[in-house]
């Protein structure tokens, strides 16, 4: 391998509102490498990605291309410095065709050849086996082709280097191989590949080395065979694989009846998300997680608990009886509440008071006719502003003005004041500091003690141990394991994740 | 010491004033007040209201006040809807001038064919029923509008755009394009004077509607519903609201307010001519919205503002007639230059700038202090 | 109904590809005119079985052509136009009074129209790709001012009596072989009007654009997925401003076609073009959402709209009201048609 620094990242800081998306990382590519950037969800590989490829610009720090010190303005200016990019999200136009997205905004010259472009186009991808037509338009083709056809963008453009941000989310098993295969002659080739993706084998599979992230931060760069794979899932979730002390809370397990009728349960339950169809049960008093990497479809799945997602099929019963969950409102009636996943998006309403978000679930169970008082309301909000520590100027103002975790803690206090059996927080932990994360878990701890159902997910495994009694474990959209009693420790989970092979 | 209280009081100072600028109802009273100065210097006599004996021989009020107030009701009474239809769907109803006209027609159908001086039970039962109709027609197309917009998911100004082309001429089928005036002098009552009283009815309709629509936001849960869709569906659905259902909601509300005005705008002419009633009044409508504050893209929104804002426009157009040797068409050029600064003032950009100037400012006040520290 | 064949079709021929957004509401659209046009000539002969009567249509609909072709382009890049009408009404006016009061040639009141045009455009692009104002305030604002201004040039009707220009619009443009025969035996040669002419270079110069330009094509990426569009290398800020100089442009040359036909200024000129406009870009498949549409389809968007206005009058329904009711059912089911396309296809994915 050689071994020039074709790409170089030293220090490089990014801030957002509140939040350090990342703090003093450095990043090296070497010529004719396959280098993957791994770390959970909001460890800031995508920062890092976009800030390279000049989406965001960068507060702090210096890139150097092939010994050059570069600025990098836009997207553009990174096209043209030899930076070819495929994104996590589809970023190409569905309105335009196959071969117009390959080619548009990198072509010279004012006027267009489409004989041309369509011929070299169809080359193209006859070459890379891409089964669409040039001269189909984008959104026809299946997600599949899409992501193959930004890949064919980039893998055609002169490049030196080559960002592929989880490109292999939506191929099969054969796209991934081909995808690979061109991967390998590129880096023959010179081209420095950087990689992301969750699924560690193909990691194993084509790369030679590995920087791993962690909240923003650099945790290390690895040679490949000298870091195996439960080492990498443990360095990703932040625990050191030595000391993994056990600091499982065993919360009075005893206590939970788990002959009786459960809580909440779900017989062959099939969302339209892309997730298998599941059985699922919880008791009385207990805390439950899902737990797999992004994308296994643990999100998918709760979100279909709750009906938040179309739900195509499967029986439903609250405390032995049948019954229909078809939207939000249904599972709410039911005593079901859902923090969902995404804060942003799904959570809060922006620029209501804190005191409107906070009465919003129960005010919408009261109906539309029977508005809360003034009076009624301040109480509520008071008492949950309270009982959470929540740390606003006032209720009055605006949720989107809080931090982070207080917007959590405000949605949080939504749905503890809606008075649920059965609560489901997805990621109530993400993008917040660890005070917050703390109490959140003491209060899931407290919450289960006095007898509500809990459904926990979190990335961080640890939290995961230290607040649940039994673990769901999923990959690919389908559940793969159950954990429970000893096998909840680090070592097990991982393995179950990873896919049965254990160090 | 001395020197740090008086800074935290010049400080509370600035923040007092900030909290005005930041308050919706700013703009609207600035403009009001902007107008009402301008018209004590250039006519100090603008204001005189007087007691006199109308052309029917009743007293009645009259001045520019009133004329001002009188004539806004429609406005007022739109910019109601339009604010919720703003607030929920996030785009505006550009049919209101058009279904004005139909709800007006429907109005004089029901109207024209009674004979005049009927006895006045049975003139103020036909009121009734043709009241009750043209509320039920506009609300239909007000339903057929929001229905475009949440279950299509058309953008609202082209979902209006339908009844802004076809709305005037189904008003005008409705009656067959007759020329339609009705002669009994009780119908004008509802847009002009009701004998015996010296204030415009259309004002008592107006502050009637005011009073049933804040009733409505008290008891019922509108405006968190409305507010919530407009700023964040996906978020409002997992919370058990149906967006949908919502933005339907405030179109059919909007309907009524048209149907209202609809109402008083035949009342005052005790005629209609399809192809010109309430025209333009869709842009003003819209331009009382943006003037109260309201965040044209959607959610929060604040009545009051809207409503001051209605007057607002309609004080700006009489006085723009004022002066005699602007044609009453080219009052809109003056409307434009208000518009735009409204918008540039307001526009998200002009909010940056004013934004970082103000964190400058206090990163400059952090580094004084630090600066002092060391000292 | 044509959507149904459409399916069906792609279902048949796999590996061709299937039909683009555009493509498939061009087809629909210029289905539903020959359809139209040809119930026309069968059932109410009057005037459509003369070729006269299709190009009294073209003559009748110069300017609202190049008007839609403008807001076509700006409605690809997700925006919308509103002032174009009152611009036109600007322009008549503004030409009018520089020939009769103001002894201006022909060559400058061109020049003349296209200024007023392009300031429009310019202004307007500048507030809504660089300010970052909504389209529809900003031009909600050109719309008010342009209506102010053309009664501040002059408030009454000018009539043009200046002879080169009066001579100009008089011009027809015979077309040969395509005349008929009236009823005294005399035959009568098809004409058009120079303004036409002018219009169809306009479509075929704009269609070229949009089809064999990289302008053209980040129209359409702009309108498709504005951020994509960033991503992919493309300068959004620019490429929308554009459009609304190239529509602002369009403006000027449709008012100014408006005014040859016209032959005078009025403040009631082109009342309401603008929404016609809108219609007929969306009738001829643009879709306001963006990224979607072609000026193709806003020819045959200009056409059917005229076309179902002529039906309309020689069915004897004179009265104006029932055109706009027909054109108020026509674009309400175009709407749906497509919004009702595009969720399906949204759904399938």
């Amino acid at each position: 391998m050689k071994d020039s620094a074709v790409l170089e990242m030293r220090g490089i800081c990014k801030f957002f509102p509140g939040v350090r998306a990342l703090e003093n990382v450095d990043f090296t590519l070497r010529e004719g490498e396959i280098h993957a950037l791994m770390g959970e969800n909001g460890a800031g590989k995508s920062t890092l990605i976009k800030v390279l490829t000049g989406v965001y610009p960068k507060d702090g720090g210096d890139v150097t291309l092939s010994g050059q010190p570069v600025h990098i303005k836009s997207p553009q200016d990174a096209q043209n410095k030899g930076i070819a990019t495929v994104y996590q999200e589809i970023t190409l136009c569905p309105n335009l065709t196959v071969a117009e997205n390959m080619y548009i905004g990198r072509t010279s010259g004012p006027f267009t050849n489409w004989n041309k472009i369509n011929s070299s186009a169809g080359k193209l991808l006859d070459e890379l086996g891409i089964p669409a037509l040039p001269t189909e338009q984008l959104g026809n083709c299946s997600i599949a082709i899409q992501q193959m056809v930004a890949i064919a963008r980039a893998v055609d453009m002169d490049c030196k280097v080559l960002i592929l941000d989880e490109p292999t989310s939506s191929l099969d098993e054969q796209e991934v191989q081909k995808l690979f295969n061109l991967m390998r002659d590129l880096k023959a080739k010179g081209v420095g590949i950087i990689f992301v993706t969750h699924f560690l084998e193909q990691v194993y599979e084509v790369c030679d080395r590995i920087t791993v992230l962690r909240d923003g931060k650099l945790v290390g760069e690895y040679v490949i065979e000298d870091l195996p794979r439960v080492q990498l899932v443990s360095k990703m979730l932040g625990k050191d694989f030595d000391d993994m002390a056990e600091i499982k809370n065993d919360a009075d397990i005893e206590k939970i009846d788990y002959n009786g009728v459960p809580v909440y349960q779900a017989i062959n339950l099939t969302g339209t998300t892309g997730i298998k169809p599941f059985d699922f049960e919880i008791h009385k008093g207990e805390v439950n997680g899902f737990t797999g990497l992004l994308g296994s479809g643990r999100s998918e799945s709760v979100r279909a608990i709750f009906g938040a997602d179309r739900v195509a099929g499967g029986t439903v019963k609250i405390d032995g009886k049948e019954v229909k969950i078809r939207k939000p409102l249904d599972a709410m009636k039911h005593g079901i509440s859902y923090l969902p996943e995404d804060r942003k998006l799904d959570g809060i309403v922006g620029d209501l008071s804190v005191r409107d978000n906070i009465i919003l679930a129960l005010q919408v169970m009261k109906g539309f006719f029977k508005p809360f008082s003034r009076a009624q309301a301040e109480k509520f909000a008071d008492e949950y502003i309270k009982l959470l520590s929540i740390k606003t100027a006032s209720q009055d103002t605006p949720i989107k003005s809080l931090s982070g975790g207080n917007q959590q803690k405000v949605i949080l206090a939504r749905w503890l004041l809606a008075n649920p059996q059965y609560l489901i927080l997805d990621e109530p932990t993400r993008g917040i500091d660890v005070g917050t994360k703390v109490e959140i878990q003491k209060l899931v701890l407290k919450l289960a003690s006095e007898g509500k159902s809990i459904t926990f997910i979190s990335s961080e495994i640890d939290e995961m141990i230290r607040t649940c009694s039994r673990l769901v474990v999923m990959r690919d959209g389908k559940v793969v394991g159950e954990l429970k009693g000893d096998d909840l420790n680090q070592n097990k989970i991982m393995a179950t994740i990873a896919g049965g092979e254990s160090k | 010491m001395t020197t740090d209280t008086k800074v935290q009081s010049k400080g509370s100072a600035g923040e007092f004033f900030g909290k005005i600028i930041r308050n919706q109802l700013f703009i609207p009273i600035v403009a009001l007040t902007l107008l009402v100065i301008f018209n004590l210097i250039s006519d100090p006599g603008f204001f005189k209201i007087a007691l006199e004996p109308s052309s029917t021989g009743n007293l009645i009020l009259s001045g520019n006040l009133i004329t001002i107030i009188d004539n806004a009701s429609e406005l007022v009474i739109l910019a109601i809807g339009m604010t919720l239809v703003t607030s929920a769907s996030g785009g505006q109803d550009i049919s209101v001038g058009a279904t004005i006209a139909i709800a007006g027609s429907t109005v004089l159908r029901i109207v024209k064919g009674y004979a005049p001086d009927i006895p006045g039970s049975q003139f103020a039962g036909m009121i009734i029923v043709s009241f009750l109709l043209c509320v039920v027609v506009s609300a239909l197309f007000g339903a057929f509008n929001g229905a475009l917009v949440a279950f299509f998911k058309i953008q609202p100004m082209v979902a209006t755009l339908i009844l802004f082309t076809a709305g005037r001429s189904i008003a005008a089928w409705i009656n067959n394009n007759d020329n339609i005036s009705i002669n009994d002098k009780r119908f004008g009552y509802f847009g002009n004077f009701i004998p015996g009283i010296p204030v415009p009815t259309p004002v008592f309709i107006t502050i009637f509607c005011i009073i049933v629509i804040a009733l409505v936001l008290k008891f019922t849960n509108l405006r968190l519903y409305s507010q919530s869709v407009g700023i964040n569906a996906s978020s409002s659905r997992l919370n058990g609201i149906n967006p949908k259902m919502i933005k339907l909601l405030t179109f059919v509300i909007l309907g009524v307010c048209v149907a209202v005005c609809g109402f008083i705008k035949v009342s005052r002419t005790s005629s209609i001519t399809y192809s010109v009633i309430a025209n333009n009044i869709e842009m003003d409508a819209i331009l009382a919205v943006a003037l109260g504050g309201n965040n044209l893209g959607g959610g929060k929104f604040n009545l009051t503002s809207s409503v001051l804002g209605a007057y607002v426009i309609q004080f700006l157009t009489t006085t723009l007639y004022k002066f005699k040797e602007i044609d009453s068409s080219s009052i809109s050029a003056y409307k434009a230059v208000v518009v735009i600064l409204l918008i540039i003032i307001s526009s998200p950009f002009v909010r940056k700038l004013i934004e970082d100037f103000k964190n400058k400012r206090e990163a400059a006040k952090a580094e004084a202090a630090v600066g002092k520290e060391k000292a | 109904m044509s959507v149904n064949t459409n399916a069906l079709g792609s279902n048949k021929l796999k590996r061709r590809a299937s039909l683009t957004d555009t493509n498939l509401l061009l087809i629909i659209t210029i289905a539903v005119f020959i359809v139209m046009y040809i119930c026309a000539v069968l059932f109410l002969k009057k005037g459509f079985t003369k070729p006269q009567m299709f190009f009294n249509i073209l003559n009748e609909n110069a300017s609202l052509l190049v008007l839609s072709c403008g807001m076509t382009l700006v409605m690809i890049t997700g925006g919308i136009d509103i002032s174009v009408g009152q611009v036109t009404s600007l322009v008549c006016m503004a030409c009018a009074v520089h020939l009769e009061k103001n002894g201006g040639n022909v060559f400058t009141s061109i020049l003349l129209a296209l200024g007023i045009g392009l300031a429009f455009g310019i202004v307007q692009g500048f507030l809504v790709a660089y300010m970052e104002f909504q389209p529809f305030i900003v031009t909600l604002a050109g719309l008010f001012f342009a209506k102010g201004m053309t009664t501040i040039v002059c408030s009454d009707r000018v009539p043009v009596t200046y002879e080169p220009f009066v001579k100009l619009c008089r011009t027809e443009i015979t077309i040969p072989f395509l005349g008929s025969v009236n009823k005294k035996g005399i035959y009568v040669p098809a004409y058009v009007e120079v303004g036409v002419i002018v219009a169809l270079i306009v479509v075929v110069v704009l269609f070229c654009l949009l089809r064999w330009t990289k302008l053209g094509r980040n129209f359409y990426a702009v309108g498709g997925n504005n951020q994509s569009a960033n991503m992919l290398g493309i300068n959004v800020k620019l490429t929308k401003f554009l459009a609304h100089v190239l529509c602002g442009l369009c403006a000027g040359i449709g008012g100014y076609l408006f005014f040859l036909h016209a032959c005078s200024g009025s403040p009631l000129h082109a009342q309401g073009a603008e929404m016609n406009a809108i219609a007929s870009s969306i009738i001829g498949g643009t879709l306001l959402s963006g990224g979607v549409g072609n000026i193709a389809g806003t020819l045959f968007g200009v056409l059917s709209l005229s076309t179902i206005k002529m039906i309309v009058t020689s069915l004897g329904l004179e009265d104006a009201w029932w055109t706009n009711i027909t054109v108020g059912v026509m674009l309400c089911i175009f709407l749906l048609v497509q919004s009702v396309i595009l969720a399906r296809k949204n759904n399938k994915k």
